[in-house]
């Protein structure tokens, strides 16, 4: 009861891991290239560096993705049990919350490797 | 139908105080008498006094008329806009009454209609939903209600007066910043929408804390209506898209009030930084629109189809999914300002992928029709066909996400087509599905399907006839907002249809208004649960106030298809709470994974101050726009004075005893306080949003650094002795607060109170040397935009110091009336947990202004 964040909240929390990863990598790949071309030259030398550097971040954040994909399945029971998971148990509430921040990590899966893309085709700022 | 198989109704928890309804107990019950004190305790007043009536379905009715009828002036605005254009070169209206007949249109569209009429349908059906008596803070909606009433009135009303807001729904500086053109409606504008965030916000913190923790005993987080899901993630994305608003809005109105020039290119501001802003909630804003739609979708298709909704899983990644995605998708609307092509992509990459939870929503249900026996009815007409409008909507969404493909269709009429088929389809008609579905919860009667039926073709028809041209006139190069056109470039037969079927639209909301208006006394009361669905909502007895009778245990998603006995045992009272032995409002509220019953919470009733706060507050608005000074803070400490007798007289009460029996043997508590109690957790979310707010002033900081050379301009910064002394002074104040937050763990009442006094002292000098900092160096807000944003964060700061020494003195009058001890310690905890946000607002913006200047 005393404690600062409680228990539960907690781990009603990890549904968002995935997608949280998704929006910081989305923030650092915005905010770096933005002050990279206000204030560098924008030219293409000049962002190589930071592109390998999002690219290696990139990689960074797929991986903690996948491990939060990993301890969701965990929680899903590693998909012994199929969905609706709609019983009243301890239990069936459990696999749900594993299953659908599995489909969470997928989504965000997607989503950060979409994201990533323009450092892949864009080498310079082109204002 | 009914589906096979009943579940064993056990609670968790509550196991060992007897799960079973009470069958048989000891001593007789009277059942009359129960009901008899329920019906006092909840009774809604009569005569004048129902206004002050706080009650969550009144409430939700007012708000969803008010903002269904700011909806039907905004529409008659748009007919007047339409009517303008259906010829080439037509005098109806002039240039300047066309600006703000536009203006207002989406003004309040957007944010009278949109936002709020969610906002009313979730007060109102929230707590029969989730089998609760009300939602936790009854009197925050209620004002939230009455402000929002106020603001819309007074920015509607403004065009009566010829002084509306003319420069878009959005407001782009400089446009709206120059005051020849945009004179007092500019303010309107940003002052009667400001107003309207705060009740936003007051509705998300309802929202949030009302679906976490007041649903009924046993409505584990996987067996939550999905209605619920969704309502939880928009008001969670409320809370982060309305404060870079609110904060965009203090800075706009610095600007045109005391010509603080953060929007000036002259003097070192940049117009850019507005729209950041304000489309960092804009765009969330459409899905914060959009989401709650399809929450109703997700209610309504189940209860046609006749079965669960397929992939209830999906849904909740839906919703969760979209709801972070919309955050990175705000650039896609500059995608014409210049800003270097590798960050447009990064925008246009995000707003492709959030087209796949889009997507995901409207396969399952697809999926859940399929699957089950759809029944074309009203609301089903309405839904789908919205869907199918929608799905237009979101493939030219696709089209413009793509950056060169923008640049052609940027501010034309290819827009107004898109964002109206993504609006009226995934919004306008999945509410009016809304009103067909829940209607008979209102006051027992059902709408008319003749009418509806009527209503829907013409409303499908004059709409796709309006807007499909649109696409047209667009690619055609015609840009949107202007108020005439030539008659030889091929715009002008495309403007008379889109005309002609606006007016056919019109006419199909027209019959709506009729069906909802027409007298229904001598139609017969439609029986309960009409649909035959099998959510909770539909035991709610339109004629009684109370809720529900007892609080139930659910077992199912869908209780009423699948726990058989379940209405008959609320009715007769056989579960929580069926009663009301101290006259008191109570509802029950239990724990966010598992929904145990964890406390017995008493809300407040009827009451007035709630309306007289919102006048207050409306007041200071008002007078503001007008440079009424003296006025705004007469009405600023009206409103003070009405917060505090609200928060003295409704809130910490200390109860009869420590636990009451709440039926089937279970004792629970009724003082609760830190993170388990919810006036914690409505802290701890309004910070969250504060928080936002305050983090992008700050992102407005270094929004300056990245554009100048020399974002100082070679001015004098604030120093670094006074704003480092400040942080030191707001680290002490900290400090001393937790001790007085100890102290009063160990019931040391008069050490409490010391440290109380001291924690505000330090609070007070460090506020004061946050203001000498900039005050000592001569820095003038006028002259450049850097010293004007360091002003602004210093008020800020400031402004919060204030709030922190006002809630101080709350705790050492509570201390002083008795009311504070280590047992009943609300105030100090929740006053501790504002000062850890104070601390942490003290602590970036004093070394950010002292060091970073040096460190840059
Ligand atoms: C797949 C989903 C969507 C995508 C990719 C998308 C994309 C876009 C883009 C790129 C623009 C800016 C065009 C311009 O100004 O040049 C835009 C405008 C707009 N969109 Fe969407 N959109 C989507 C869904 C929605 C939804 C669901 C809504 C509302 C429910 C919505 C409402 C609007 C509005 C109101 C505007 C116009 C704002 C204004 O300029 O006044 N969009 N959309
Ligand atoms: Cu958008």
């Amino acid at each position: 009861m005393r404690s600062f964040i409680p228990r539960e909240i907690e781990t009603l929390w990890t549904l968002f891991t995935a997608p949280v990863v998704w929006a910081f990598h989305f923030v650092v790949c915005y905010v770096v290239m933005a002050i990279a071309c206000a204030k560098g030259s924008g030219s293409i030398e000049g962002l190589m560096g930071l592109r390998l550097f999002l690219g290696g971040f990139t990689l960074f954040c797929l991986l903690l993705i996948v491990g939060s994909a990993y301890l969701a399945w965990r929680q899903w029971g590693f998909g012994t049990d199929t969905p609706p998971h709609d019983a009243p148990t301890r239990q069936e509430r459990q696999l749900f919350q594993g299953f659908a921040t599995l489909l969470l990590s997928g989504l965000s899966f997607i989503s950060v490797v979409f994201v990533a893309l323009p450092l892949l085709f864009i080498p310079a700022c082109m204002p | 139908m009914t589906r096979p198989g009943t579940r064993t109704e056990t609670m968790p928890g509550a196991a060992s105080a007897g799960g079973q309804p009470m069958e048989g107990q000891d001593p007789p019950r009277d059942l009359k008498a129960e009901e008899a004190r329920l019906r006092k305790v909840w009774n809604t007043p009569g005569g004048w006094r129902y206004w002050t009536s706080v009650n969550n379905s009144e409430i939700g009715l007012w708000y969803g008329a008010t903002a269904f009828i700011f909806m039907l002036f905004a529409g008659l605005l748009a007919l007047v806009v339409r009517a303008q254009l259906a010829v080439p070169q037509n005098d109806l209206i002039s240039a300047d009454l066309f600006n703000q007949a536009f203006t207002l249109h989406g003004t309040v569209m957007m944010f009278l209609f949109a936002v709020p009429i969610f906002e009313a349908v979730a007060i109102f059906l929230l707590p029969p939903m989730l089998g609760a008596r009300e939602l936790p803070f009854p009197r925050l909606s209620a004002f939230g209600f009455w402000s929002f009433a106020i603001g819309g009135v007074f920015v509607c009303g403004s065009i009566f007066f010829k002084a509306a807001p003319n420069a878009g729904w959005f407001m782009y500086a400089p446009l709206a910043t120059d005051k020849d053109y945009a004179g007092i409606g500019a303010d309107v504008w940003l002052l009667g929408l400001s107003f309207i965030e705060v009740a936003s916000i007051a509705a998300a913190v309802e929202l949030i804390v009302g679906i976490m923790k007041c649903r009924a005993p046993g409505m584990r987080i996987n067996m939550m209506p999905l209605f619920a899901w969704y309502l939880l993630i928009v008001a969670g994305m409320i809370l982060f898209a309305f404060p870079p608003l609110i904060a965009g809005d203090i800075l706009f109105e610095m600007e045109r009030m005391f010509d603080w020039p953060f929007f000036d290119a002259a003097r070192g501001g940049d117009p850019l930084l507005w729209q950041h802003l304000f489309w960092i909630f804009g765009h969330p804003e459409v899905y914060i629109i959009f989401l709650p739609a399809i929450a109703l979708m997700a209610m309504i298709v189940p209860t046609f189809s006749q079965r669960p909704i397929v992939g209830y899983s999906w849904i909740v990644l839906a919703a969760v999914g979209t709801g972070f995605l919309s955050f990175g998708l705000w650039v896609h609307h500059m995608f014409a300002t210049g800003l270097p092509q590798i960050s447009l992509a990064f925008f246009s990459a995000a707003s492709t992928a959030v087209a796949i939870p889009t997507g995901v929503q409207i396969f399952v249900f697809m999926a859940t029709m399929l699957a089950g026996r759809v029944i074309f009815s009203v609301p089903m007409l309405f839904g789908t066909g919205g869907v199918a409008i929608f799905i237009i909507g979101g493939l030219t969404g696709v089209m413009v996400a793509l950056a060169p493909f923008d640049w052609q269709a940027h501010d034309t009429y290819f827009i107004v087509a898109h964002l109206h088929y993504v609006l009226i389809g995934g919004m306008l008609f999945p509410v009016v599905a809304g009103i067909y579905y829940y209607f008979p919860l209102v006051d027992g009667k059902a709408l008319s399907d003749r009418l509806g039926k009527i209503a829907f073709w013409l409303m499908f028809t004059g709409f796709n006839v309006a807007f499909f041209p649109m696409h047209l006139t667009g690619l055609r190069g015609m840009p949107r907002r202007v108020f005439t056109y030539p008659a030889d470039i091929g715009w002008d037969w495309l403007n008379l249809i889109s005309t002609i079927g606006a007016f056919v639209f019109a006419a199909g909301v027209g019959v709506v208004v009729i069906d909802i208006l027409r007298p229904k006394k001598r139609q017969p009361d439609v029986k309960p649960n009409l649909w035959n669905a099998g959510t909770l909502e539909w035991l709610a007895e339109p004629k009684e106030s109370w809720g529900v009778r007892s609080i139930p245990i659910i077992s199912s998603r869908y209780p009423l298809w699948d726990q058989p006995d379940l209405a008959e045992g609320i009715k007769q009272g056989r579960y929580y709470l069926p009663d009301a032995k101290e006259g008191l409002r109570e509802t029950l509220v239990t724990s966010v994974l598992d929904a145990k019953p964890i406390q017995v919470l008493r809300v407040g009733g009827t009451s007035m101050v709630t309306i007289a706060a919102a006048i207050l507050l409306g007041g200071v608005f008002i007078a503001m726009t007008f440079h009424l000074w003296t006025l705004t803070i007469l009405f600023g400490l009206g409103t003070l004075i009405a917060i505090l007798y609200w928060l003295w007289t409704g809130t910490g009460a200390i109860p009869e005893a420590k636990e009451k029996d709440v039926g089937l043997g279970l004792s629970l508590p009724i003082y609760v306080s830190g993170p388990a109690s919810v006036g914690w957790w409505a802290m701890f979310i309004t910070m969250v949003g504060d928080g936002t707010a305050y983090g992008s002033l700050l992102f407005g900081y270094f929004f300056y650094w990245t554009i100048h050379d020399d974002f100082t301009a070679g001015l004098a910064g604030p120093g670094l002795v006074w704003p480092l002394a400040g942080s030191a002074l707001f680290l002490a104040s900290w400090v001393l607060m937790l001790m007085a937050r100890q102290a009063n763990e160990r019931d040391r009442t008069s050490l409490t109170r010391m440290l109380l006094s001291a924690s505000m002292l330090a609070t007070l000098i460090g506020a004061l040397a946050a203001f000498l900092g900039p005050h000592r160096y001569g820095m003038d807000p006028t002259v450049h935009v850097y010293p004007a944003i360091v002003w602004v964060l210093v008020g800020w700061l400031m402004v919060h110091a204030a709030a922190g020494l006002i809630m101080q003195g709350f705790c050492l009058a509570r201390s002083f009336a008795g009311r504070m001890s280590a047992a009943y310690d609300m105030d100090i905890r929740n006053v501790t947990l504002f000062w850890h946000f104070l601390t942490v607002t003290a602590l970036t913006t004093l070394p950010v202004i002292a060091l970073f200047p040096l460190a840059r």
